[in-house]
């Protein structure tokens, strides 16, 4: 599925999907880039990934909101906080830890440390998505920014996308693409909230099967390696032997698990390809 | 300090800030320091791209096999089935996503209608 930006159509067929950048290719592509820099291009690769919304993740993603507009009316939290959470934490699964601990009761410190706790997941994902985002001249303020807009959707979907793009038009087009989601999700608890919409039970139990069968296909898809496949394996077999154990840090240590099977298996496709 | 601590208007969005953003983008924060370290085509990038697909690839399993809300209620069989089901349709007609998701809800919503 390519889909062409809004404007600088022409920049784009020559440099945006005339090559792919695959892992064996070097940091650069292999063209001679022009380094068109103008505001211009940048306007138009950020309206590139802010047209995203209208994507079936983006869709996908504001149904996994609506639910969670229903959950914040539930635990009395209004309608400002609620999209201003979404807006500053930009994490639902943060969120729905927050929301547990302000209707728990819990101390400041005591749901800092809960969201801490769901939240580090996004440490590894953050590391592994700047090396594809950032280009050649990219200031590291930029990417301190941008980094806030970093969700599981919006890592799948620029995982995904990033190779379709010109390396150093990429921080343009995630910033369209991130600050869209982010601002459109936003509006969307608020609006849900407002009109305080109600949906039979099984109509959100669909919905929220949605999420979890479009990571699975488009992480699948996205993969330019066999190594991507094999972390998806062992994370999908691991994490419920792991939540056995030890559920608090279930999501964390099947992340190192399922990374160190997977460095296992690179090493030894490597050593009988040798 | 709890979220009812203080009635002025403001203390609610310090409190999301303080326990919300702030415990959440730390960890972004660190993830960019880490990322801008690890060099393109180094075995360190292939490892930290390992554990962080292997991470969302918990996130599915957990929301396929311990949801909350709705789905909670149904069976843990019915949403391994759907999403297999939705997933052999990816792999076997084409990899569309949107077939697999439609795939997988018809199996999904026809097992919560019968049950």
């Amino acid at each position: 599925m390519k889909r062409p930006p809004l404007g600088g159509l022409f920049l784009a067929g020559m440099t945006g999907s005339g090559y792919r950048l695959d892992m064996a290719d070097s940091e650069f592509s292999p063209l001679p880039e022009q380094e068109d820099d103008s505001l211009r291009t940048r306007l138009s690769w950020f309206l590139s990934g802010a047209s995203m919304i209208f994507s079936i993740p983006a869709f996908i993603l504001m149904t996994a909101h609506v639910g969670f507009a229903g959950f914040a009316s539930e635990n009395g939290v209004s309608l400002l906080q609620a999209s201003f959470m979404v807006a500053a934490i930009w994490a639902l699964p943060a969120n729905i830890v927050l929301i547990g601990a302000i209707s728990g009761g819990y101390s400041l410190l005591g749901a800092a440390i809960a969201v801490a706790l769901s939240s580090i997941r996004l440490m590894p994902m953050v590391a592994a998505f700047i090396p594809e985002m950032r280009g050649p001249k990219t200031r590291r303020i930029t990417l301190l920014f941008l980094s806030h807009f970093i969700a599981v959707t919006a890592w799948v979907m620029g995982m995904e996308r990033f190779q379709h793009i010109p390396r150093h038009m990429r921080t343009s087009y995630f910033a369209g693409l991130g600050m869209t989601l982010t601002a459109t999700n936003s509006l969307v608890v608020a609006l849900v909230y407002f009109l305080s919409t109600d949906f039979p039970p099984i109509v959100f139990a669909a919905l929220f099967f949605l999420t979890p069968m479009y990571f699975l296909t488009s992480l699948w898809g996205s993969a330019r390696d066999r190594s991507i496949h094999v972390a998806m394996v062992s994370g999908l077999v691991l994490f419920p032997l792991i939540h056995h154990l030890a559920p608090a840090y279930d999501l964390l240590l099947t992340g190192f698990a399922g990374g160190a099977a997977t460095m296992a298996y690179v090493r030894w496709a490597r050593a009988r390809a040798s | 300090m709890t979220w009812h601590s203080l009635t002025d208007w403001w203390w609610p969005y310090l409190f999301i800030l303080l326990a919300g953003w702030l415990p959440t983008d730390i960890w972004r924060y660190l993830g960019v320091l880490i990322g801008g370290k690890v060099r393109e085509d180094s075995d360190a990038l292939i490892a930290v791209r390992a554990v962080a697909t292997a991470l969302v690839a918990g996130v599915i399993a957990q929301l396929i096999l311990y949801p909350s809300g709705s789905l909670a209620e149904s069976s843990i069989f019915l949403r391994i089935g759907a999403a297999a089901v939705g997933f052999l349709a990816y792999l076997r007609l084409g990899r569309h996503v949107i077939v697999s998701v439609i795939a997988a809800e018809i199996v999904l919503i026809t097992g919560l209608y019968f049950s």
